[in-house]
């Protein structure tokens, strides 16, 4: 079986600054895969590398078997890849539908507009956003633009998604609500995502497996327990030794 | 939509050659405000050398007409084919550059087009081409043709109306929409913003073109200073503003309102030098405090309008 996500060895640098630093790693399809670390530890970067913002300086990306290394962004849409930003970047002047019928339109599928349109009505329900449709994407509130974030990764019908940071600045409520439509995702049309997260407990009760980024490398990867457990992840990211008990508790 | 084409059709008819004249040259600004529109309104893309497509038009179909001896609808297809394929090469290159820096680039455009065309020999140079009279025989002569060329005006106008809307109602105007509000979050949501650019670009020009050969075949006579005008490419970015951007009826509203106001300015003896000054000082009023325009207006105030006038 071919993987959905394989990177090998992928490094970007800024100057002097190594913000990703070979970075390896292989995913299945229809896993949650974390993605932790302390801030500026080359996240988004390596978000970026992936889903084509950017191209890497060394290393190659694989989607589903297939090479998209240094490939625009549309190019890497149509391989299945979804991602949302962390910085939410809604289409302002236009409305939530439109913002998600764009994602159907031109993502994976190249649907037509009428389907894209009654596909993204669906979304929106998944989501929650259904009752705003009509509403101008700029006029959201943050935890709405998120979701919007969501809806229109998901109007593109990906094989793989890649959220980043899509609970941070949420209230405890509006995150239950988004993990749940996170497992709901995968389980209903097994798609791969690939997660940034600071909410600990979240993404440890989310994720199959994990990895720790610190200064750009891979500090840890295996199952959440594992990586809670590491030594290093402890001192480097976590800060506690009694977290991992914690954390596991709670989850 | 079908109305205002209707109206065109038929008020001269009635009214007679002076207000034909004058709807001549609303059409005209109507046709250069709608296909800016495209560029402006629905892409985001600030252009300020749209003349150099009705310019370029003119000089190319005036060229086959004076010197190849060819019928008029076959110098409009010939000078839109040229303009549209050079647009699209140079739109392949200057849409790389974003917001201030294109538009710099597209000042820069019309100026380097009209040095080129002034010291260019096939073209007359900066005297330009004059049309012998023999030329409006086809249409059967000088005075119907005066009429055939309002009435391939109109159709001009009508096929700019419903391109606009076929455009807007579209896949690919939801693209170019996407491309306007966040170009990098619609090129990560899938949308081949290099290549739509360019294609709305080249296709903002073709019945502008077009729009040069009938206009300056009426005149006459085309010269370098009045085919790439750049005042002319600025006031047609005050028209698109003043209808109201991104939508079809505004900047088809805003071209004959402001052709009406200038025509105004410029007879009244007391503005007689100064409709340019006020020009601007329109703009300014309406980027302050009304930047969607009159009909952006209206659908804040009443916004059922919205699906009135789209």
């Amino acid at each position: 079986m071919t993987a959905l996500l394989e990177l090998n060895d992928l490094t970007r640098r800024f100057g002097g600054v190594t913000a990703v630093d070979g970075v390896s790693l292989t995913m299945e399809e229809g896993e949650i895969y974390g993605l932790i670390g302390p801030n500026g530890a080359g996240k988004t970067t390596l978000f970026n590398l992936i889903s084509g913002a950017m191209p890497p300086n060394r290393g190659w990306v694989r989607v589903l078997g297939e090479d998209v290394t240094g490939l625009p962004p549309y190019r890497v849409v149509e391989r299945g890849l979804a991602r949302t930003h962390q910085i939410v970047k809604p289409l302002n002047d236009m409305t939530v539908l439109d913002n998600v019928t764009v994602g159907g339109c031109f993502g994976r599928r190249k649907l037509s507009l009428k389907e894209a349109a009654r596909r993204g009505r669906t979304i929106l329900e998944a989501v929650g956003l259904d009752d705003r449709a009509e509403t101008l994407a700029g006029h959201l509130t943050i935890a709405g633009k998120k979701r919007l974030e969501v809806a229109r990764a998901l109007a593109g019908e990906p094989r793989l998604l890649l959220l980043d940071e899509v609970l941070a600045g949420l209230n405890p409520t509006e995150v239950q609500r988004m993990i749940e439509v996170i497992r709901r995702i995968r389980e209903e049309q097994g798609v791969g995502i690939l997660i940034i997260e600071h909410l600990m407990q979240a993404i440890m009760s989310l994720s199959d497996r994990l990895m720790v980024l610190n200064f750009g490398a891979p500090l840890a990867e295996g199952t959440p327990e594992q990586v809670a457990n590491d030594e290093r992840v402890v001192e480097a990211y976590l800060g506690d030794p009694d977290m991992a008990e914690k954390l596991m508790a709670e989850s | 939509m079908v109305a205002i084409v209707a109206a065109f059709a038929v008020v001269p008819l009635l009214g007679g050659i002076g207000l034909r004249e004058s709807l001549m040259l609303g059409a005209v600004y109507m046709i250069l405000a709608l296909n800016l529109n495209l560029m402006i309104g629905y892409t985001g893309y600030v252009n300020f050398g749209s003349i150099v497509f009705f310019g370029l038009g003119g000089m190319v179909g005036i060229y086959t007409i004076t010197n190849w001896g060819w019928p008029l609808w076959a110098a409009m297809a010939g000078a839109a084919v040229v303009v549209a394929v050079l647009a699209l090469l140079l739109g392949l290159g200057i849409l790389r550059l974003r917001g201030a820096y294109f538009a710099l680039a597209t000042i820069g455009v019309v100026e380097a087009t009209k040095a080129f065309v002034a010291n260019f020999g096939l073209f007359g140079g900066s005297t330009g081409m004059y049309i012998n009279f023999t030329a409006y025989q086809p249409l059967g002569g000088p005075r119907q043709a005066l009429w055939v060329l309002y009435f391939v005006a109109v159709g001009l106008l009508a096929a700019s109306l419903l391109a606009s809307y076929l455009i807007k109602r579209s896949r690919f105007g939801l693209g170019l929409f996407a491309i306007r509000e966040d170009e990098d979050a619609a090129m990560v949501l899938g949308v081949k913003a290099p290549l739509y650019k360019a294609i709305i670009y080249s296709a903002s020009s073709i019945l502008p073109a077009m729009a040069g050969v009938v206009y300056f075949f009426k005149n006459g006579v085309i010269q370098p200073d009045q085919a790439f005008d750049l005042t002319l490419s600025i006031e047609a970015i005050v028209m698109m503003m003043l209808g109201g951007q991104a939508t079809v009826f505004g900047a088809a509203l805003g071209g004959f309102a402001y052709e009406q106001f200038r025509g105004y300015l410029l007879t009244a003896s007391a503005f007689s030098s100064f409709h340019l000054v006020i020009a601007g000082a329109l703009l300014l009023a309406i980027v302050l405090f009304a930047p969607g325009g009159l009909v952006g207006w209206l659908h804040e105030r009443w916004p059922a309008t919205r699906r009135i006038f789209e």
